[in-house]
């Protein structure tokens, strides 16, 4: 590795060879990471969209060649619709939800835990270290239709398949769960930087406990929020493994499409432009959303 | 009742907890089960035989090692080259810094599907062969990203005036990014290095996308759930966990001495 040049060399050398030098040595660090990122990154952006415009090959099945056949995005969407709808509304119930129960979690560890911050903080992202799709899978277990989470619910009449597995309750269950570090951690770190003599300011001055909270917790939070839904969202959205082990085919999301198209029908136009309409829907939902919560410092 | 309002988020936070650690129990207890039909989902009977038995399922080891040696080539990769960006990104001036930025956050805020897919198009297109190196180039990939966050944190977070005390005494630049700034920095590099391991120990969308016939550990247990997971599954998926905790545990410990001793 290149060694490191003082911060404050160039502007006691002040000469331009020396800054011309600092900046190429800049260069040769960022020039192998950046390389890699465009190369297998961003190129292949360009390479997906070429390919959700190809053509099949005539008298070839399984073939494409170069197009610019747009109604491929025509014929997949009118197809896949109810498969975009169902990832956003199973990813925004989800981040919601996540949101709902990480809050007093972050809350706790952030203002209440003292000394035992660190080890808080080590057990909500343990679980993460055994295999997400074998987390996911437990959830077949827990949710099984004789266990104790079904029956109870089906006591109290609240399902309206008298069933969680295999429904669009157990997939946004499985996304709410396997999601959740992603809301905990930055709702901590905004709720950590808060100064608890603003909270107690607000007591002082005769605000009730929960009007503290409105008024100043809270909107103090608002960039954890933002970067914990965006962090929780994404991801959910893309998602198919939890639509695949937890939901029936009336769940499946729109990753289970861009799987099946890409890996099982080999049908990469269709796959491609579905997987190009998801990124561009996200990118869409994340600005406009960033740009509503007036929040631009995400990471 | 007085009690109860003052205690409530640490009683909510505490349940939240434990919810989060339900699905492991659920993964270790079903380790020592031996399973009625094929599916392991209920509990049957006690049974140490995938304990003692660890390979005993065709394939389950292979697909395991197969994630390690793809963890550890993708996370040294990924590790050296996301390291020299975050000294780049905070030791220096350049033109292209907000670009540079932004190619780094979006591989993080873009869905795995869409990563894994672009990928497998780019790879088709070139007519390359898919398997163990196309994997791995994907892990690097998007681990690059995870461990400029990581180390640009740590970076930031260094006492300048220890850089300048070195050169105040006449270290040459070499010597003082020798001595001072790699070990102050060398933690985050860790840490960035085994959350790039778990990252891609972990992978199962992109590493499927990209794969071809190859099976690591996530796409052998895809492949198994709709057959059945066998119970060494969850034997080494609790090992791993097991591992992972006690690693960061025992790093927990030692930052704490570190801290405790430089106080003293």
């Amino acid at each position: 590795m290149a060694p490191v040049l003082p911060a404050s060399a160039t502007a006691a050398a002040g000469a331009g060879a020396a800054a011309r030098r600092r900046g190429r040595t800049a260069y040769v660090l960022l020039l192998p990471g950046m390389t890699w990122l465009a190369v297998f990154f961003a190129i292949p952006f360009v390479t997906l969209f070429l390919t959700s415009l190809q053509q099949p090959v005539p008298g070839r099945s399984g073939q494409y060649m170069f197009g610019l056949e747009f109604s491929n995005y025509l014929t997949s969407m009118t197809e896949y619709w109810p498969q975009f709808v169902r990832s956003f509304v199973y990813a925004g119930i989800a981040t919601i939800l996540a949101l709902i129960i990480a809050y007093p979690l972050a809350y706790f560890i952030a203002f209440k835990a003292g000394r035992w911050r660190s080890l808080l903080l080590v057990l909500v992202i343990a679980p993460s270290f055994a295999s997400f799709l074998l987390r996911t899978y437990a959830w077949k277990t827990i949710l099984a239709d004789d266990g104790p989470i079904t029956s109870t619910l089906n006591a109290l009449h609240l399902l309206p398949d008298d069933r969680v597995l295999n429904t669009g309750i157990a997939v946004v269950a499985g996304l709410t769960y396997n999601f959740l570090p992603f809301m905990i951690l930055p709702l901590y770190a905004a709720l950590e930087k808060i100064d608890h003599r603003l909270i107690e300011a607000a007591g002082d001055l005769y605000a009730s406990a929960i009007t503290a909270f409105r008024k100043v917790t809270w909107p103090l939070s608002l960039p954890g929020v933002v970067a914990g839904t965006l962090l929780t969202f994404i991801p959910a959205a893309g998602d198919y493994i939890n639509a695949e082990l937890l939901g029936s085919t009336k769940d499946r999301m729109i990753g289970n499409a861009i799987q099946t198209n890409f890996i099982e029908f080999r049908d990469y136009p269709t796959a491609s432009a579905l997987s190009f309409v998801l990124m561009f829907a996200i990118l869409i939902l994340v600005f406009t959303y960033i740009r509503r919560a007036g929040t631009e410092e995400l990471v | 009742m007085r009690w109860l309002g003052r205690n409530l988020v640490g009683i909510i936070g505490i349940a939240v907890l434990v919810y989060l650690f339900v699905p492991i129990a659920v993964i270790i207890a079903l380790s020592f089960n031996k399973p009625e039909g094929k599916f392991n989902l209920a509990w049957n009977q006690f049974s140490l035989n995938a304990w003692t038995n660890l390979c005993g399922v065709p394939g389950v080891c292979d697909s395991f090692l197969v994630s390690i040696q793809i963890g550890i080539i993708s996370t040294l990769a990924a590790t050296v080259l996301g390291t020299m960006i975050a000294f780049a990104l905070v030791r220096y001036r350049f033109r292209g810094r907000s670009s540079t930025n932004l190619l780094i956050f979006l591989p993080m805020a873009t869905p795995e599907v869409v990563m894994g897919s672009s990928l497998l198009a780019l790879f088709l297109n070139l007519r390359f062969p898919l398997g163990a190196v196309t994997v791995a180039i994907a892990h690097i990939m998007f681990i690059i990203s995870f461990v400029v966050v990581t180390v640009k944190a740590r970076l930031q977070g260094m006492d300048p005036r220890l850089e300048e005390a070195a050169r105040d005494l006449y270290a040459s630049p070499r010597a003082t990014f020798r001595y001072v700034t790699f070990p102050l920095v060398l933690p985050g590099i860790i840490g960035a290095a085994l959350l790039g391991f778990s990252l891609s120990f972990d992978d199962f969308i992109i590493s499927f996308f990209n794969a071809g016939t190859l099976v690591t550990f996530p796409i052998f247990i895809w492949g198994a759930a709709q057959r059945g997971i066998p119970p060494q599954v969850n034997a080494l998926a609790t090992i791993v966990f097991l591992v992972a905790l006690a690693v960061v545990l025992i790093g927990q410990v030692i930052s704490y001495r570190k801290r405790k001793a430089l106080q003293a």
